[in-house]
């Protein structure tokens, strides 16, 4: 009944059968109504007047937004036999990028070996987050280009420099102990632990003490 | 039938594709993808992000064990050690209070215009996760394997079946926001 789906089987000819043809204009009619929407904002307000429609609502309740991520975990166990997460991905680009620059001899790799570079569904699914974030931003007005956030602005001071420094050395940590501790706030802690995993429950609890910690020495 | 589709590259690619515009969108409706929300529940004043996460974690863990009694989804375990969860984790923890979202929030940041999630975040990512390639080796043989508790899940780990764990966690964490709401938080 349930399959893996193995990395290897990734770019496998396929057969087509008429649910797959059924669900492939599913898909190309749910990208074409994206298309659409994202169309008819670059217009303007989708109603001119009056209350915001819940699209253009630049929050939901964050009841709602998990509930919502909860249901999409649903869908992607059933359809997709996988789980919503996203540090991984980051490692393929890197793998992907670094091959490009240095030649095949990086994919020998251990990580590599075992993790191969590749554009596989969990890539797609973080190119889909860029877009889904910016149909959400633009649609309610809260896309706005600035390097540095409001609240560090208030707090710490506007030099951009000092910002892009603790933005990229954070970044460089996250990426080194999302993938030492083999998955992040989506993969451990919303998939692992919504599994009842053990892993996943420590490691979201270690996300959050080294979080805190280090956010109260930031703003002490 | 679903595992035709789940073999069917093309339509994995596009699913994988709007699944993250829904989970991209869901993030940055909820509040998750800005700085200062992240950085409130990091100086522990601002709920939102652990209210967004247990309320999937609820919804999600109901879902998929019904969904698992007919044999419709498996379980995706990870396994994990004290070398690899705990220090990975702690690594973890100091970045995402350094850059202030995490590896999903800052491509959701990236979507709503921030520049220092583009050029400061997902830069430096790629950078640190090259770096854990080339340290992988190393930390495989020595590191990662200290104090392993195995590809586990809690109702295992108790010897109980899933249903005891789950209706308890849900009454655990629908009781902890509830105490949320009461002290305004």
């Amino acid at each position: 009944m349930v399959t893996n789906f193995k990395s290897g089987d990734k770019w496998r000819v396929y057969k087509s059968g008429p649910v797959c043809k059924v669900v492939t204009r599913a898909a190309l009619l749910l990208s074409t109504l994206a298309a659409a929407v994202a169309a008819a904002a670059a217009e303007g307000p989708l109603i001119p007047a009056g209350d915001p429609t819940i699209w253009q609502m630049k929050r939901w309740s964050p009841y709602a937004a998990g509930i919502g991520i909860g249901v999409l975990s649903w869908l992607v166990f059933l359809l997709s036999d996988n789980t919503l997460g996203a540090s991984g991905s980051y490692a393929k680009t890197a793998g992907m990028l670094e091959k490009f620059l240095r030649g095949r001899k990086v994919a020998e790799r251990a990580y590599y070996r075992e993790n191969p570079p590749e554009i596989g569904w969990g890539w797609m699914l973080l190119v889909g987050v860029v877009i889904g974030a910016f149909l959400s931003a633009y649609l309610s007005g809260d896309f706005r280009l600035g390097m540095i956030p409001p609240m560090w602005k208030d707090r710490i001071g506007t030099d951009v420099l000092l910002r892009w420094l603790t933005a990229f050395g954070g970044g460089i940590l996250l990426g080194i102990g999302s993938r030492w501790a083999d998955g992040c706030t989506s993969g451990h802690g919303i998939s692992g632990t919504l599994q009842l995993v053990v892993s996943s429950w420590v490691a979201v609890i270690c996300f959050f003490i080294g979080g805190v910690m280090t956010a109260l020495i930031i703003y002490h | 039938m679903l595992n035709k589709l789940r073999e069917h590259t093309p339509i994995q690619m596009t699913l994988g594709l709007l699944m993250g515009i829904c989970f991209g969108f869901l993030l940055q409706k909820g509040g998750v993808t800005h700085y200062g929300i992240i950085m409130g529940q990091l100086l522990l004043s601002d709920w939102t992000v652990v209210t967004v996460m247990l309320s999937a974690v609820v919804t999600g863990m109901i879902g998929i064990y019904l969904l698992r009694i007919p044999s419709l989804v498996r379980l995706h375990k990870k396994s994990g050690s004290f070398g690899s969860t705990v220090i990975g984790g702690l690594i973890f923890g100091i970045g995402f209070a350094l850059l202030g979202y995490c590896p999903g929030t800052v491509a959701g940041a990236v979507g709503q215009g921030s520049l220092d999630a583009l050029l400061g975040g997902v830069l430096g990512m790629l950078l640190g996760t090259a770096i854990y390639s080339i340290l992988y080796d190393r930390l495989e043989r020595k590191i990662l394997h200290v104090g392993e508790f195995g590809k586990i899940t809690l109702p295992q780990l108790l010897g109980v079946g899933p249903w005891p764990v789950i209706l308890s966690s849900t009454a655990a964490i629908l009781l902890f926001m509830i105490i949320l709401e009461l002290a305004g938080i």
